[in-house]
């Protein structure tokens, strides 16, 4: 009598071979190749910002000369912004993770999916060839004229990359509002939906309204440098303040692109690690649809100093006041979550509480900037720096952790050390802040933004903050060595390690090819953990 | 998606429209409206569009979530041209200096007037560091 030891199939081993990742219709897959490619664009971003924060620990210009300077700031926002930010958590973890979460085999077009991904890969290999060659020294806000008519660096190479890498923006928020509003496993209602889908179907409605205006807008600045058409040059006859407006209409949106997803992680994981329903599930459900309408009428408050009209001005100022209220809404009702919830200290939670603090932070420094009076004073200095990285690094790659953390297991089939985990979420935690607050104060006091020269008064809050960032440094290696070593070393996680409500703790780790053997139905809401046994591991 | 099958006459019509459109906006273009001339062009352009709209891309035929889809996307190009022009349109009326208001309030489109004491020196570069 022989055993036969049936091999259980998944979708990382049904197939083999580089052409079955690179012709793979499968959503988890291209969730995983986004995943390779982003942390490629991160750590060429982390490596130009380590170069700026050693020559800021200096007043003297001496580690690089002011061009190269300029290339390296602009080309860490570049690579970090477009390329790590805008698709980090829909396009890695809303790929992987939005189709099981709603009970779907894939996504509604899986080979607009993939194209999404070349897409993306394309542009990213064009903004590459851009830094490879010298780079360019725009700042990533490309503001007009400096990069339509003065700029010798590789203006047009570079927006010819972001031009390209905005269609897979696009093409991915297409894909997740339809996937979202046809796919749905049966019982499924909208408010039975997890808050990431919530979230990622805002996301989706800024993706396909907001990135084609950044590319109109790129397409007219090389108009303008490739054929002398006067668009924003004002000797040519254009407005370089138009620039400004049509730059910022997709750019300020493009921060709730950032953020929202990662804020639908976050009620993920704090539902699941205090053991609760989130608390005011449909205020925070169109909290989220708030963010992503409000997000589109705020972006003047970026022209406050560009000499834009007082009245105009007065009505951003009020509008980007507003958009706090929604994002209030969230804060708050996560913290009345984890109100007497049976909070169980694992990982993803500890990246949470890194998010709501840091958040907290980001975004209410975010309303010194949106008052007309104050912004006089704190544009264009290291206070925005600092106010912005705690939206984006603080919140945005928090969350972003978070979920990896929380997914992990799914995705791969291990579980990572715990105790690393923990204290590489403390490194983070710990190295952001001593980062980026100081740049507070720095901004407070004058200095301003992207300078490679400063006063000497400046320079013990500056070595701080170039201490934090080694800090910062080692605390992402971490992450990236206790993840890669749980492929060959962790161990097996079981269906749904964390006990997790939701569909996607109801198909195997990793998923099989299609997601689940039947079509789950489905009866109840995304976070009854009332319900279920509290008492954890 | 949408099964519906216009007639071929539909779309010779709306093509022959569109023609006829396009050669007014051509002889619109050598007629001198004066301050018409803009938005006249654009008043043709926005008709054209719709038709193509309408009919080619069958939003006439759709659903209604369609066509509500669209008219998000116009909303949002309302919100855009509004918001933008809520700058253009209002600077001129800061007549006091001093605060943002003091380098809104001369605005000029278009090249700048030649004037003799001032002969063309470097162009001041952008304000971003």
């Amino acid at each position: 009598m022989t055993t036969t030891v049936l091999r259980r199939v998944n979708y990382l081993n049904v197939k083999y071979g580089v052409a079955s990742w690179l012709l793979t219709k499968d959503h988890k897959r291209i969730g995983i190749l986004y995943l390779i490619v982003v942390a490629i664009a991160f750590l060429l971003g982390g490596i130009f910002a380590a170069a700026v924060r050693i020559e800021l620990t200096t007043p003297q210009g001496d580690f690089v000369s002011a061009d190269t300077y300029n290339a390296l700031f602009t080309m860490h926002g570049v690579a970090m912004v477009f390329f790590v930010l805008i698709p980090a958590v829909p396009a890695i973890l809303g790929n992987f993770a939005m189709p099981l979460m709603i009970g779907a085999k894939d996504v509604a077009f899986p080979k607009i999916n993939l194209l999404s991904w070349y897409v993306f890969v394309i542009g990213f290999v064009f903004t590459l060839a851009a830094m490879v060659l010298g780079g360019v020294d725009t700042g990533w806000t490309f503001y007009t004229p400096y990069s339509s008519v003065y700029s010798s660096s590789h203006v047009l190479l570079t927006g010819i990359g972001v031009f390209i890498a905005g269609f897979s923006s696009i093409l991915t928020g297409l894909n997740f509002a339809v996937t979202i509003h046809r796919m749905r496993a049966p019982g499924m209602t909208w408010f039975r939906l997890p808050l990431f889908v919530w979230a990622l179907y805002a996301t989706a409605l800024v993706q396909i309204l907001g990135t084609p205006v950044i590319a109109i807008t790129i397409l007219m600045l090389a108009v303008e440098r490739g054929l002398g058409f006067g668009i924003f040059d004002p000797r040519l006859g254009g407005d370089p303040v138009l620039f400004q407006h049509l730059f910022w209409f997709y750019s300020h949106p493009a921060v709730y692109i950032m953020i929202l997803p990662p804020m639908g992680v976050i009620s993920e994981v704090i539902a699941c690690f205090s053991r609760k329903s989130v608390f005011g599930y449909s205020f925070v459900a169109f909290s989220s649809l708030a963010i992503a309408v409000f997000g589109f009428l705020v972006w003047a408050h970026h022209l406050f100093v560009a000499g834009i009209s007082p009245y105009s001005a007065m009505i951003f100022s009020f509008l980007s006041f507003a958009v706090a209220i929604p994002s209030a809404v969230k804060t708050f009702n996560w913290t009345a979550t984890l109100y007497r919830g049976a909070i169980w200290w694992r990982a993803p939670i500890l990246w949470v509480f890194g998010f709501l603090g840091l958040f907290l932070i980001g975004g209410l420094t975010g309303l010194f900037l949106a008052s007309l009076g104050l912004d006089v004073h704190l544009h264009d200095t290291y206070f925005v720096v600092a106010h912005f990285h705690y939206i984006m690094v603080g919140g945005a790659i928090m969350g972003f952790f978070a979920g990896l953390h929380y997914w992990w297991p799914k995705m791969t089939g291990k579980m990572f050390s715990n105790s690393m985990a923990t204290l590489a979420a403390l490194l983070v935690f710990v190295g952001f802040n001593l980062t980026f607050f100081p740049q507070f104060i720095l901004g407070y006091l004058g200095m301003p933004r992207r300078y490679h020269v400063y006063s000497p008064e400046f320079q013990v809050l500056n070595v701080l903050s170039s201490a934090g960032a080694s800090i910062l440094g080692v605390g992402y290696t971490l992450v990236a060595c206790y993840l890669l070593h749980s492929l060959w070393k962790g161990e097996a996680a079981g269906a749904n390690p964390w006990r997790a409500t939701g569909l996607e703790w109801k198909t195997e780790s990793p998923p099989i090819p299609e997601n689940f053997a039947e079509t789950p139905i489905v009866n109840e809401g995304a976070y009854e953990y009332s319900k279920r046994e509290v008492k954890v591991a | 998606m949408s099964g519906h099958i216009s007639p071929k006459t539909t779309y010779y019509a709306i093509f022959g429209s569109l023609m006829v459109l396009t050669a007014t906006t051509v002889t619109a273009a050598f007629i001198n409206l004066g301050s018409l001339n803009f938005p006249v062009a654009l008043g043709i352009a926005i008709l054209k569009a719709t038709l193509v709209i309408l009919f080619f891309m069958h939003l006439k035929y759709s659903s209604r979530l369609t066509k509500l889809i669209c008219g998000t996307a116009f909303f949002f190009l309302v919100i855009l041209f509004g918001l933008t022009l809520s700058d253009y349109l209002s600077r001129g009326w800061a007549a006091a200096p001093g605060g943002t208001a003091g380098a809104g309030t001369q605005v000029t489109v278009g090249p700048p007037a030649e004037t003799a004491e001032e002969p063309a020196g470097e162009p001041q570069a952008a304000p971003e560091p």
